[in-house]
Formats: structure tokens, C-alpha cells, sequence
């Protein structure tokens, strides 16, 4: 798969920012009481973080290392500005509607998140193409809630009332319907085995505990230096026996080479 | 002989108490509650905590069957939770609200914390409040018995209105509400059969309604039959003795269940005279058990033997 596809894959499927990463919640919970308003709030990050990944994958070569995260919290709030006037200007509807929460994505732990984890260490383009899967993936996300929360609490979908009004759930375009959502969406998901940060099937490490921070309880730390002494002596051995076995190979390269040349001298010698 | 040989561990004595025990006690007791809403609001209201008490049972038994758990069905809980629920709704709801406030009470309130001892929200009272947020209208539309028309005011949003209350027919029953709560002398026979039984102490609803009694004398009006209005209206003598004292969402230590009571009447009172609804029971208690883990970890008695300055003890 070309780099690029890889990386929208990656953001919109496989490490999906809001199911599987988990990260975000905030902006995930406040903003999605319709389907409208989650893909805006969702839109409107795919837009800053396109950029701002492009722009910070750009400038990484010059940001210092010491003093990076205000530096790309200056660019991501310029960029938030210009989404913000522009929203205001276009969609003022959508603006009202979403409030505090577009300013905000200036602190979005999704942005910052791929500014420090990708965009820091690959070129621009890889990172241009790593926002857009990631803001797509946060879009999609953003949107099924919605699309769930509208349809069981106001009968809507995108808009359309089509359950009438005294069937309506009204708490969850509240916001415990929120958490209801996300929770039940996830542990659908948890059902159908696919790995999310708080899924215990997850692929295993090889640390003692198997990386299952969520029934950590915190005794497994001395285990898991034996573990980690283990692997290391493990790698060292390897290590030595590759050199070991290197060796061996030179040796007996030379040896051929020995064993050619003298049996060339003697062809020669039975030539003459 | 061989009987002396026998080698277990404690508990040597037992007592004939188990779950199922209390939690059948706890039903009996809110039959006459039951059957006087019947009377009063005719045989739907019969329908209605029916409805309840099926939907509980069966989402109780499909959750855990579908989770591969045992049963627990038969320990009476889901009963419980159901008829609690029943008592509380309005009697002329639409019957698929009170099946959806039952799902709701057992699947995510209780099943989803690890069943029965594990949540930390009483069921009933989480889907009502549910219920009350999701569908306002039908919630708090009430039947008056009297006239047998549709009337919009309980007796506690006539006093809020400032309009005129007749604290005897409150205390019978004769007045608009859930299908439960209106009548005290019934509820006061339940109330008086669990403590015979020794199913519930005194302290939590006698602390809870003495603190309210105060909080509504003090900053309500000085007048006795203001206060036994606001006792007696609403869900306060029903919430008192049936839902504060669930045991698994209030707290075990004797300390701790008076510190409890306090804090529900004290909220009871802040959302009735200071909120913007006229009842404020349920919401108190769904609160209060959000303290209750705090509260027991204040209130734990001194084991047998680890008192007194010897032993590093005050």
C-alpha cells in the first residue's frame, strides 16, 4: 500500500482517533447532539489538522526541540482562528451551535497528539495525509454518535424528524446520552473484538502483565524487569552468536580463498 | 459424635436471613401502598407496576443468560426494583415508558456495575429520573382521584404555587401523584411491617424526615401544618422507608446511615423550596448514594479490641 493510503487508513480505521485511541473525549462528548453538529465539530478539526500537521512537519527541522509544544500551539491557534472567522462568516448557524468548543480545538489532545507522535518526525506530505485520515476518522466518529443520539433522542436523522415527538428519548440529546452512547458504541465494539485502548484482547507485549493496563494492579512492575533482563539477555545472546557465526563465515571464506589459491598454485605448477 | 469432628470455618451460627428473605419482606410491604393505588387510580395502575415488574424479570434473566451468568432472578431483587419503579410512575402513563424505565434500571443501572450488591445507584430511582428527564410531559401528568379528572398540580406544587393543601386527605391518600406515594397511612403500614421484621432501622428515614421537617420549618413557613404537608406530599414518606434504605446503595454503619439521612433531608429540602420543581426525593437519594462510599469510609466503627489509647485509639 502507498504511504499516503496507508496513513488514511490508518487514521479512519485502524487507530480511529475517538474509538481506538481514545483520545478527545471532550469535544466528542459536548458536541455531538446531532449528526450535523458532530460532522462540523468533526470537519472543522480534519481542516486544522490537515494543516497544521503539514506546517509543523515543515518547520520541525527549525521548531527547538525545548520548546516545541508552544510552538505548534501557536500555529495550531492561528490555524483555529482562521476555521473560527470563516465558520462565523459561512455557517453561522453551525458556529452558534457548537460555541465554546471551536475555539477549544486549539488544546484538542488529537492535534497535539499527531503533532508530537508524526508530523514531528516525517515529512510533510506523509503528515499532510496522517491529518486527513485521523480528522476523517474523528469526523466519522463524531457523526455515527451523533447519528445515534439524534435519531433515539429527537427522532432525527440529519434534520429529518421521522419518529414523532412523544416517542422521543429525550436525555440523550442531554448530556448523560453522551456518555451513553459512546459507551454502549464501544462496547460494541469491545463485543466485536476489535482493539481499542480499553479492550483486554488487544495484541499482548511481552511485559509480564501482557500490557493490560487495565487490570494492572500495579505488583507486576518486578516481573516485569525480570521480563525485560530476560529479553535483553536473550538479545545479547543472539547478538553474540550472530557475531559468533560471522566470525565462522569469514573463516572459512578465507580458508576457501586458501584452499583456491593453493590449489590454483598447484594446477599451475602441474601446468608446468 | 462424628458431629464434633466436624472442622469449618465462620460463621458458626446462622441466622434463616438471606436476599431472598428481605427482599420478598421489602415487596409485602409495599402491597398496601399498592393496593390502595389501585383503588384510587383504577385496575391501568395494576397494568403499570405489572409491566414494571415483568420488564425487570425479563431483562434480568435475558442479560444474564445472555451473558452466560447465573440466574439470580429468583432472589427477588428485580421484583423489588420493578415494584419501586411501578409505584413511581404516573397512573395514566403510556405503558411502553414504564418497560423502557425497567430495562434501563436492570441492564444499565445494575447488570452493567456487576448485578445485585455491585451498583452503586438504587435502580429504581436512576430509571425514573431517566424517565422523568426523557419524557417530562407524560412523567408528571397525574389523575386526580376525587374528580377523576386530569390534573395538572400535586398537592406539593399547589403549596409551591401558594395555593391551599388539606393535610388529612394527604395523609389518607385522596390526592394526585404516583400510584405509590399518595396515601401515608398505607405506606406507614409497610413501613411499620419492616421494621417488626427488622428489615430496616429507623435511622435513615426517621434522621431523613426529622431533618426535613426541620430544613422546611426553618426556611419554609413557621407553621405545623406547612411542615406536615411537605412530609406528608410527595414522594418523601415512600422514598424514606422503601428507597433510602436499599441496602446495597445506602450505607452499612450505624454512624454512617444517620450522616445519610441528614444529607437527604437537607437536599430534599434545598430542591424542593430552593429548585425549580416542586419534588426534590428522588434526586436527593440518587445523590446521596453517590456519597454514601465516602460517608462509610468516615463513620467505620472501631473493631472489637483495637479501641482505647493501648492500642494507638483516641
Amino acid at each position: 500500500m502507498n504511504k499516503c493510503t496507508e496513513r488514511l487508513y490508518n487514521g479512519i480505521i485502524k487507530e480511529n482517533p475517538t474509538f481506538i485511541l481514545m483520545l478527545g473525549m471532550c469535544p466528542t462528548l459536548a458536541t455531538t447532539t446531532s449528526a450535523v453538529n458532530g460532522l462540523g465539530m468533526g470537519l472543522s478539526t480534519t481542516a486544522v489538522l490537515m494543516f497544521s500537521n503539514l506546517i509543523i512537519s515543515a518547520l520541525r527541522k527549525i521548531i527547538p526541540d525545548r520548546v516545541r509544544i508552544p510552538a505548534f500551539i501557536v500555529i495550531v491557534a492561528s490555524l483555529v482562528t482562521v476555521v473560527q472567522l470563516l465558520m462565523q462568516g459561512y455557517v453561522p448557524s453551525l458556529y452558534a451551535s457548537l460555541g465554546i468548543y471551536i475555539p477549544l480545538i486549539v488544546v484538542n489532545c488529537i492535534i497535539l497528539g499527531r503533532a508530537e507522535s508524526y508530523a514531528a518526525k516525517n515529512g510533510p506530505v506523509e503528515s499532510f495525509f496522517d491529518g486527513v485520515g485521523m480528522g476523517l476518522g474523528f469526523t466519522l466518529a463524531l457523526t455515527v454518535i451523533g447519528m445515534c443520539r439524534e435519531f433515539f433522542g429527537a427522532g432525527a436523522v440529519f434534520g429529518h424528524e421521522i419518529i414523532p415527538e412523544a416517542y422521543h428519548i429525550s436525555i440523550l440529546v442531554l448530556a448523560p446520552g453522551a456518555l451513553f452512547t459512546l459507551a454502549m458504541l464501544t462496547a460494541i465494539q469491545n463485543k466485536l473484538r476489535l482493539p481499542s485502548a480499553t479492550n483486554g484482547d488487544a495484541p499482548k507485549s511481552d511485559l509480564a502483565c501482557g500490557g493490560d493496563c487495565l487490570h494492572c494492579t500495579g505488583c507486576a512492575g518486578m516481573a516485569n524487569h525480570a521480563v525485560l533482563a530476560e529479553k535483553k539477555a536473550a538479545e545479547a545472546a543472539a547478538a553474540a552468536a550472530a557475531k559468533k557465526a560471522a566470525a565462522e563465515k569469514a573463516l572459512a571464506a578465507k580458508k576457501a580463498a586458501e584452499a583456491a589459491k593453493t590449489a590454483e598454485t598447484q594446477k599451475e605448477a602441474e601446468e608446468k | 459424635m462424628s458431629k464434633l469432628l466436624n472442622v469449618s470455618s465462620s460463621p458458626h451460627v446462622r441466622n434463616g436471613i438471606s436476599t431472598k428473605n428481605i427482599m420478598y419482606d421489602v415487596a409485602i410491604a409495599m402491597l398496601p401502598a399498592t393496593i390502595w393505588g389501585v383503588m384510587q387510580f383504577g385496575i391501568y395502575s395494576l397494568v403499570v407496576v405489572a409491566a414494571t415488574v415483568l420488564s425487570c424479570v425479563l431483562s434480568e434473566y435475558a442479560f444474564e443468560t445472555l451473558m452466560h451468568k447465573p440466574v439470580t432472578i429468583s432472589d427477588g431483587s428485580a421484583v423489588v426494583t420493578g415494584m419501586i419503579l411501578g409505584l413511581n410512575m404516573p397512573p395514566t402513563i403510556p405503558l411502553w415508558m414504564p418497560v423502557l424505565g425497567g430495562v434501563f434500571a436492570i441492564i444499565v443501572v445494575k447488570q452493567l456495575y456487576g448485578g445485585l450488591g455491585q451498583n452503586w445507584m438504587n435502580p429504581a430511582l436512576a430509571a425514573r429520573c431517566f424517565l422523568l428527564i426523557s419524557f417530562a410531559g407524560s412523567m408528571t401528568k397525574f389523575t386526580d382521584p376525587v374528580t377523576d379528572a386530569i390534573a395538572g398540580a400535586t398537592p406539593l406544587a399547589t403549596i409551591k404555587a401558594g395555593g391551599t393543601y388539606d393535610v388529612a386527605s394527604m395523609f389518607i391518600g385522596k390526592i394526585p401523584g404516583t400510584i405509590g406515594e399518595v396515601s401515608v397511612i398505607a405506606l406507614l403500614i409497610g413501613a411499620a411491617y419492616l421494621l417488626y421484621k427488622k428489615v430496616i432501622t429507623i435511622r435513615i428515614p426517621g434522621t431523613y424526615i426529622l431533618t426535613f421537617a426541620v430544613f422546611a420549618f426553618l426556611f419554609g413557613q413557621h407553621n405545623v401544618s406547612y411542615v406536615l404537608a411537605e412530609v406528608c406530599g410527595g414522594g418523601l414518606i415512600f422514598g424514606a422507608f422503601f428507597m433510602a434504605t436499599d441496602y446495597v446503595t445506602s450505607p452499612i454503619t450505624p454512624k454512617g446511615q444517620i450522616v445519610f439521612g441528614v444529607c437527604l433531608g437537607i437536599l430534599t429540602g434545598l430542591f424542593r423550596l430552593f429548585g425549580g420543581s416542586a419534588e426534590g426525593v428522588s434526586y436527593a437519594i440518587i445523590f446521596c448514594n453517590m456519597l454514601v462510599p465516602l460517608i462509610e469510609k468516615y463513620t467505620l466503627p472501631t473493631a472489637f479490641g483495637k479501641g482505647g489509647k493501648k492500642n494507638g485509639g483516641k
